[in-house]
């Protein structure tokens, strides 16, 4: 019964957690935007603008909800229903952090272990596509349905080489559970003789399948430079030029959600997750429940990290072509990401203990 | 999770696919757009897949579930082909119409 | 009624309905989107099944790149009711009544072979990875890669096809 309460309170506050970051991304982006263009960025709404993301939040709500006479109208609200339902569905599985400990009985902080964590994942990635062509085609606009095809075409080519460089992690862990994955990296030394424990992470083992991961996530979450979707120059608004109000700002925000937990879940695959160097020594001198809190806090540093990673990236490197974007996907990761598995397993067999 | 399927007789999963392989059935017969017999086919295939699951899993052997992998790999070939061919026969009689089809013939 | 027989009901109920739906859909958008909800309850028939693995594999291929592709070109060629060819009403009742009639010979057929209500089901870990793996890398290799090739061969074929032509 307790582990009931302790799940719903977990689903509950990991829900806020990324509403919050998601909400506090949208002002994060205007000012990591504005530093890179040295202006000041908002600071009129609350101290340094912090309550900038209310403000734009009350304008969302308060703006004129419009429908279009011609579209499929059912499917005009589905549309970015599932998007935000994919976006928030994927964080079910991600290791928050070491296990709490109450009355002396363990609880993982995991909604849910299942066995087959990262496909898991994977599944609930490929299902986001739903949200934007079914959003494109019912607002019955010829821009928001090449946006539409634009971007699941790229979601489904990207996912081909983020699912091969998941491969080699997997070959490396022999696990599918993200619990795994993770706890393996805590363990043992780097390289086998680096003597700092809680460092033993899969990015020095796979830098190039890293490097293939990181592109495919910006184009999983179409992002700059592959956020041709939403391509203003060509498009409009992409697959969502016929929304406004909530429903626009659903699918803006579920965007910010997706790039907090696919910043989470790369410091899971490759960072360590919640590990960091000394995670052992203060679970030997700590409550279980403050380290579980640090290491919670560790994770979230780290996703936090690749937010502002997302950022940076987008204000520096300009947006691809759309046939640059599929010969980058289908010529040069999809075969780095067989090199790199067939790099992994001629190492494993070599290295294997 | 250990004994969740016990109080489901397997009977009722060999009546739900077969009443699913007869939807497909159905479905290939009573509709013309050759897109949707193509989903009808997919329907029927996966009538298939439940039953072998469900066998596979009653009997406590995973060959059931290796051959439900060689389905899906089947399906996922069939309809890449597929759709190619229907869009190119598209490109050329402007229909997905299946009775317009028998030009074929000749 | 256990919670697992209520969750059956409802399953087989829903996959059933969508199943109907995407036959009886005025609009092909809307019948592939019924099959995609018809495949997500198929998936939970594998869940519940206990073949978590097939489940995922399910929801990744079918619902992530299948229907993918077939709502792609349902949207790109752009298929609606009105251009929706209809079979004369003669023709839609026979072929009601003969998927009737095939689902009366299948049952009947099957019927005395039917297995006994009740048997246990067996080890829980029929459906993991790695047992899975283990048959498909050990007894099965050469399908396998018979599986690749039919791959290959799909999508050089479907390459070509697409490809469009140059002269003329």
């Amino acid at each position: 019964m307790f582990l009931l309460i302790f799940k719903i309170a977990l689903i509950v506050i990991l829900f806020l957690i990324s509403l919050g970051v998601a909400a506090y991304a949208t002002y994060g982006e205007r000012k990591v935007a504005a530093f890179m263009q040295d202006r000041i960025g908002p600071d009129r709404a609350g101290p340094f603008g912090l309550l900038q993301p209310i403000a734009d939040g009350v304008k969302m709500f308060m703006k004129e909800e419009i429908i279009p006479n011609v579209s499929d109208k059912l499917l005009f609200i589905l549309g970015p229903c599932i998007f935000m339902i994919t976006a928030l569905m994927t964080s079910a599985v991600i290791p928050w952090g070491t296990a709490m400990e109450f009355d002396g009985v363990k609880y993982g902080l995991q909604v849910a272990d299942i066995n087959i964590g990262i496909l898991y994942v994977f599944g609930v990635v490929s299902l986001g596509v739903y949200g934007i062509m079914i959003g494109g085609w019912a607002s019955n606009n010829k821009f928001a349905l090449l946006g539409a095809v634009r971007a699941s075409s790229q979601m489904i080519s990207y996912e081909l080489a983020m699912g091969m460089s998941l491969i080699a992690i997997i070959m490396m862990s022999g696990s599918l559970s993200l619990n795994d994955i993770v706890a393996q990296q805590g363990q043992g030394k780097l390289y086998g003789f680096i003597p700092v424990s809680g460092l033993n992470w899969n990015i020095f083992y796979q830098p190039l399948g890293f490097i293939i991961f990181l592109i495919c996530a910006f184009a999983e979450c179409n992002r700059t430079p592959f956020d041709l979707p939403e391509c203003e120059t060509e498009l409009v608004g992409g697959y969502h030029t016929e929304y406004s109000s909530m429903k626009l700002g659903l699918y803006l925000f579920a965007e910010y959600i997706n790039m907090f937990v696919s910043g989470a879940i790369i410091s899971c695959l490759y960072f360590g997750g919640y590990n960091f160097p000394g995670l052992e020594y203060l679970s030997t001198v700590l409550n279980p429940n403050l380290v579980s809190i640090i290491s919670f806090g560790a994770l979230f540093t780290k996703a936090i990290f690749f937010v502002f990673f997302f950022m940076w990236i987008r204000w520096t490197i300009p947006r691809f072509r759309y046939d640059q974007l599929m010969k980058l996907g289908w010529q040069v990761l999809l075969p780095l990401s067989i090199l790199n598995v067939l790099l992994t397993g001629g190492g494993l067999t070599i290295f294997s203990k | 999770m250990e004994n969740s399927i016990q109080s489901v007789p397997q009977n009722w999963y060999l009546l739900l696919s077969t009443f699913m392989f007869c939807i497909g059935v159905m479905g290939v017969l009573l509709r013309r757009n050759a897109i949707i017999i193509l989903m009808c086919i997919e329907l029927m295939l996966n009538a298939v897949n439940l039953l072998l699951v469900s066998y596979s899993s009653y009997a406590g052997n995973a060959e059931g579930q290796v051959f439900v992998f060689f389905i899906m790999v089947v399906a996922a070939a069939e309809v890449a082909v597929g759709l190619a061919l229907l869009v190119s026969i598209y490109r050329n009689v402007a229909s997905t119409d299946i009775d317009i089809l028998n030009r074929m013939k000749w | 009624m256990g919670i697992s027989q209520i969750i059956f009901y409802m399953l087989a109920a829903f996959t059933l309905l969508s199943a109907l739906f995407v036959v009886f859909s005025k609009n092909p958008i809307y019948s592939v989107l019924w099959l995609i909800l018809c495949f997500f309850s198929i998936a939970g028939h594998f869940v519940m099944l206990n073949a978590q693995f097939l489940a995922v594999v399910h929801i990744i291929v079918y619902s992530g790149a299948i229907m993918v592709l077939f709502l792609f070109t349902v949207m790109l060629l752009n298929l609606n009711s009105e251009t929706e060819p209809h079979k004369p009403t003669l023709l839609k009742f026979a072929a009601v009544l003969s998927g009737g009639a095939l689902f009366l010979i299948i049952i009947a057929a099957v019927r005395s072979t039917m297995p006994a209500p009740y048997v246990a089901p067996q080890l829980s870990e029929v459906g993991y990875v790695k047992n899975i793996g283990m048959k498909l890398y050990r007894d099965y290799t050469l399908p396998f890669e018979v599986a690749s090739i039919l791959f290959l061969s799909a999508m050089i074929g479907s390459v070509v096809l697409a490809k469009k032509e140059r002269f003329n």
